[in-house]
């Protein structure tokens, strides 16, 4: 079970208090009603499934019930940063290989 | 019977009570608080098992959890059988009842041993060549009867009926392995003050100290020294001390799953104590002291009963007092059997000779085998083992060939060296290093914050060792980060070693006589049968890497997990392949390191316990008055309320016909409540929902359709407007957490902007459905402060007031197409409110109704159940609900998604009714649609039945489907093929009943 560093308890908690709630920093249209077809299939189905450093969204769903942003190294399962909804993508990351 | 093999004044357990126990329905004596294995060895018994593939008789390898042949069925009752359980683990109560398995007839005679016999037929991968042929005997021949014959023991056929227990613990240093070294990192860690908490598999703290009896510490036998030192550890509150615990798996991020023995070794453990414990620590760091487990030498029939490792006959005569024989024989390459050999020697056990596969070994050990008389061979080979149920001697021969030499012997001790337990450091994802001087895979590059010590660390000696690990104990406790936390000022002292043993060196592989050029069975991995031969052909049948070899050959993959086999096998593979042994590398160690219970990994979570139930606040009510519920995802709902005599079908023609004819009371309370709330709340549920709502008047109720933003139908219910700032949105029953979820996630990750709060308040409020031409009737008397004329609430309105003398949210509404209302209170008043309008009700002739009276109702008027009649791939056109998509809307989820050219585009399922031609056939759900009944198989499906009942109100048979562009078929004949024959149906609209739907204010 991983620990997770939730930004707004400014804690670290057990995964069981967790959802994943799928990849981040995918925005949603301003003008949604005029999205194309292909930029719909790119935000609503495209996902990157890297192999590697992720961004992606969890809910502290059993503690603060806030959503955020994480970013992930799915290769060593390591959470490298979290940080609140809405920041923008990290330009460093800690610890990340080069 | 007298236990002939106990030594008097040898082992630990003097004063110990006397035990009787059955063995194979033999009756026995031996002392509480020795293994089964040392008991059964007492009285001289070494033949305890059969092996899994030839059935060839077998006895103790080992003394500890590494043991691979002695596994034995415990049973306290019925209940309580226990298979697989290791003879050599399992602690001795009086009254312990085992047997032996995988054998029939008997022990002694088994029938299944011709398969030793037959043994070139079940060679190595000969699964995957044997039964090929032919194919139709797989099922009905081969698989059967290799069924029968396969598995190891007998799984209980009762539910267990013991109780598991869990915890959960921090620690700043978690120290994994009682013995030296981790009882030294202990007492440094433990002396900073900061959280420890030091483990160990077996009863007794001192790990290899319980048989080396060369070690000296603190001016103390070590045995002796460590008893002291775990006594001090516990006398510390910021220590603790588990013993018959496994620290079976080690997970991310310092996480470790231990499971504690707690009961298993009484004779009556009362109901209070769990069988076992699991504890699931988190520790910030991590002293791995885990030990090193000795080989076998690998040679024909090194798997006779009484062939053994060495450090195992000192552990019973050092620990137990034990012998393990009357005229031992020694066969080692390296020093630590000759101090078996001596201790024997000295206890008055005769050695008949040791056999040294070395060609000048020199030491201490040897000097003082020769000193006591033991005749000593070196560069010599025991190149078979003779005997059958038990060994009766061995053949020595010079290494190079030459003259053989047979030496009757009861026992063979033997030693190939010892193989650092790394198991715990591999599955924290850190790298094993061979060391080619040692020949060993030792740590070497960390993944996590631990660090192993000792002879886990392939640290020699006991010196060096408790030096390393007081060390570590004392570095993991200062980088845990705890500045002198704690009242411990006083600085311990570094326990002093005064003397110890050498074990380094030994071999690995196949000791001459058991090489290329033989045929013998010379087992590498005892519980799974594979033989030094197997490995090589698994290498001459193409397999290169090790990872193929083992799955091929099945080496190490026993319940055991190759604890003793898996360097022998690798050598073997190494040698065959022509390779240096890292290049063919190690296998993955895998959680769990011994064998764990379903039981601890669940604990209390089974039964009831498996998941909540969730009961509402009218069930008190409901169950006395006979009702009959169903399973609603936690929830227990009331499904029907049969009458004396009324059978299901009975009972819901009688509901559905009272609520039409004057009114019925149903538990609505289970659907899920979300309060919005806000000064934007109406722009909140403009976006979530597809209705518009900016205009919807307080006071007033629209019907809500919720989509993802794929444009699919997510979510339904009634919304009721409080207030210009507040909604009382309700969800289905099972969509409560998702909606919630789902509204959420907008809210704080796409319109942050908006000033709105949620709250669920699912159960704040117990809801009572009152639906019927008499249902204004029967709650007017109750009401205060809401006028309940229909032109002051007319249907789909909502009010705030007070019924039976409590705050109440009434609901002008209809699930059932009848004039109905939904009074709303707080729960905790939910029953006595729902009792005063039963009373009430009982004036009208009124019945209480369950949820199938509830879909029937609703199917009657057409109304869709999300989840029911739209599975995730169902549009609101599709499901007929366009009016209920705000046209003039520039946004809302789901908006963009709907308009996908698939969506929109013709031929899509439509929910429809159908009628069957004979009225009185009730279609199935689920059922498939056809066109054309003549078709040929497999037929074109254009559709489902996604709801259908027997209808009391309409007299017949009533159903809604998806079909293929079923608003165009109305009138059409479809057929629904089935089983026993073809259900002709034509296609309908979905409204049953009161089309017009006058009687909603009827």
């Amino acid at each position: 079970m991983l620990l997770i560093r939730c930004p707004y308890c400014e804690e670290e908690r057990p995964e069981l208090e967790f959802r994943n709630a799928g990849e981040a920093h995918i925005a949603r249209s301003a003008d949604m009603a005029a999205t194309s077809d292909d930029d719909f299939e790119k935000f609503f189905f495209i996902r990157s499934n890297p192999k590697g450093i992720i961004y992606e969204r969890w809910r502290h769903m059993h503690g603060c019930a806030r959503f955020f942003n994480a970013v992930r190294d799915t290769v060593s399962d390591r959470f490298l940063l979290t940080y609140k909804a809405g920041e923008p993508k990290p330009a460093k990351l800690p610890g990340a290989a080069e | 019977m007298i236990a002939t093999f106990r030594i008097p004044g040898a082992g630990r357990l003097k004063q110990a009570e006397t035990a009787r126990f059955s063995f194979d329905g033999q009756s026995y004596a031996g002392v509480e608080g020795e293994t089964l294995a040392s008991a059964l060895l007492a009285n001289g018994v070494h033949l305890v098992g059969r092996s899994f593939k030839y059935h060839r008789p077998r006895g103790f390898l080992s003394a500890g959890a590494e043991e691979p042949n002695a596994l034995v069925e415990i049973k306290r009752d019925s209940a309580r059988r226990t298979p697989n359980v290791r003879a050599t683990v399992q602690e001795l109560y009086d009254g312990l009842t085992a047997q032996s398995q995988n054998r029939w007839p008997s022990l002694a005679f088994d029938v299944s041993a011709l398969g030793d016999i037959a043994s070139p037929l079940l060679s190595a991968g000969f699964y995957y060549k044997t039964f090929m042929w032919p194919k139709s005997a797989w099922k009905n021949f081969y698989e059967p009867r290799i069924r029968a014959a396969a598995g190891l023991g007998v799984a209980p056929d009762q539910p267990d009926p013991d109780h598991y227990s869990a915890r959960f613990a921090h620690c700043d240093v978690l120290v994994l392995g009682g013995g030296a070294a981790g009882i030294a990192a202990a007492l440094a860690a433990a002396e900073t003050g900061v959280r420890v908490i030091l483990a160990d598999e077996q009863a007794d703290f001192g790990g290899s100290l319980r048989f080396e009896s060369g070690a000296r510490i603190d001016g103390q036998d070590g045995f002796a020294w460590a008893q002291g030192a775990v006594a001090a550890l516990k006398a510390m509150d910021n220590v603790r001390v588990l013993s018959r615990a496994t620290a079976f798996g080690y997970y991310a991020q310092n996480f470790v799953g231990l499971v504690e023995r707690v009961s298993d070794h009484l004779q009556s453990p009362g109901r209070e104590l769990p069988r076992e414990r699991l504890w699931q620590v988190r520790a910030k760091r991590v002293v791995l002291a885990t030990g090193a487990i000795e080989r076998h030498m690998v040679f024909a029939d090194n798997d006779r009963p009484g062939v053994m490792l060495a450090s195992a006959a000192r552990t019973y005569l050092n620990h137990f007092g034990v012998a393990v024989g009357r005229n031992v024989g020694v066969y080692t390459a390296n020093d630590s059997a000759y101090a078996a050999a001596i201790d024997l020697k000295k206890a008055g056990v005769g050695v008949a000779a040791i056999v040294d596969l070395r060609d000048h070994p020199t030491g201490s050990v040897i000097d003082e085998a020769r000193a006591l008389g033991i005749e000593v061979n070196f560069g010599r080979a025991v190149i078979r083992a003779g005997g059958k149920l038990r060994v009766s001697s061995m053949t020595v021969q010079p290494k190079n060939g030459g003259g053989e030499r047979t030496i009757p012997v009861d026992a063979i001790l033997m030693s190939a060296g010892w193989t650092p337990s790394v198991h715990l450091f591999s599955q924290s994802r850190g790298k094993v290093a061979f060391n080619d001087e040692t020949k060993r895979f030792v740590p070497g590059t960390y993944a996590q914050d631990c660090v192993s010590v000792g002879a886990c660390n392939g640290t020699d000696g006991l010196s060096a060792t408790i030096d390393e690990a007081y060390a570590a104990g004392a570095k993991a406790a200062k980088d845990a980060g705890v500045k002198n936390a704690g009242a411990n000022t006083v600085k311990g002292i570094k326990p002093k070693v005064d003397a110890s043993e050498s074990w380094s060196r030994g071999m690995l592989g196949a000791a001459p006589g058991a090489g290329p050029d033989t045929t013998v069975k010379a087992f590498v991995d005892f519980q799974n049968d594979v033989t030094a031969k197997d490995i090589r052909q698994a290498v001459h049948e193409g397999m290169r890497s090790i990872e193929h070899v083992k799955r091929f050959t099945t080496n190490g993959m026993a319940t055991d997990q190759g604890k003793t086999s898996n360097m022998h096998g690798l050598a073997i593979a190494a040698e065959t392949l022509d390779k240096p042994i890292p290049q063919v590398g190690l296998t993955t160690f895998r959680a769990p390191y011994t064998p764990v219970t379903f039981g601890s990994i669940v604990g209390h979570a089974r039964g009831p316990l498996f998941d909540p139930t969730r009961k509402t606040a009218i069930h008190p009510w409901a169950e006395p008055q006979g009702a009959v519920f169903e399973d609603v995802g936690q929830w227990k709902r009331a499904w029907y309320f049969p009458k004396a005599g009324e059978d299901m079908h009975a009972a819901v023609d009688r509901e559905c016909v009272t609520v039409r004819k004057t009114a019925g009371l149903f538990d609505a309370s289970t659907l899920g409540k979300i309060e919005v709330v806000g000064p934007d709340a109406a722009k909140f549920m403009e976006l979530l929902y597809t209705n518009p709502w900016e205009k919807l008047e307080p006071g007033r109720c629209r019907y809500g359709i919720m989509l993802r933003e794929d444009g699919f139908i997510y979510d339904d219910g009634v919304v009721g407007r409080l207030a210009a700032d507040r909604f009382h949105v309700t969800t289905t029953t099972g969509g409560a957490p998702r909606v919630m979820n789902h509204m959420e996630d907008y809210l704080q990750t796409e319109f942050p902007h908006l000033n709105v709060w949620l709250t669920s308040t699912t159960e704040q409020w117990a809801v009572i459905a009152v639906q019927g031409p008499k249902s204004r009737d029967i709650i007017a008397p109750l009401v205060e402060g809401i006028d309940m004329s229909d032109g002051a609430l007319p249907h789909m309105s909502v009010r705030e007031g007070r019924i039976c003398g409590v705050p109440t949210r009434l609901f002008r509404m209809s699930f059932t197409g009848e004039r109905g209302f939904e009074v709303n209170v707080p729960a905790d008043y939910g029953q006595a409110v729902w009792e005063a309008l039963w009373a009430e009700g009982q004036k009208h002739g009124a019945c209480a109704y369950g949820t199938e009276t509830m879909h029937v109702l609703r199917a009657e008027k057409g109304y869709i159940i999300v989840g029911q009649d739209t599975d995730g791939t169902v549009t609101p056109g599709d499901a007929g609900l366009d009016w209920a998509v705000g046209k003039k809307k520039t946004d809302f989820v789901g908006i963009r998604g709907m308009a996908r050219p698939d969506l929109v585009a013709k031929g899509r399922k439509q929910l429809v009714g159908l009628k069957t031609k004979d009225p009185k056939v009730v279609l199935e759900e689920g059922a498939q649609i056809v066109g054309d009944p003549k078709q040929a198989i497999p037929m074109t499906m254009i559709g489902h039945v996604t709801s259908s009942y027997w209808s009391e109100n309409c007299g017949r048979s009533i159903a809604l489907a998806l079909v293929t562009g079923g608003r165009g078929r109305m009138g059409e004949t479809l057929y629904v093929p089935m089983p026993n024959g073809t259900i002709e149906v034509e296609v309908t609209g979905m409204v049953f009943f009161d089309e017009k739907g006058e009687r909603l204010n009827g």
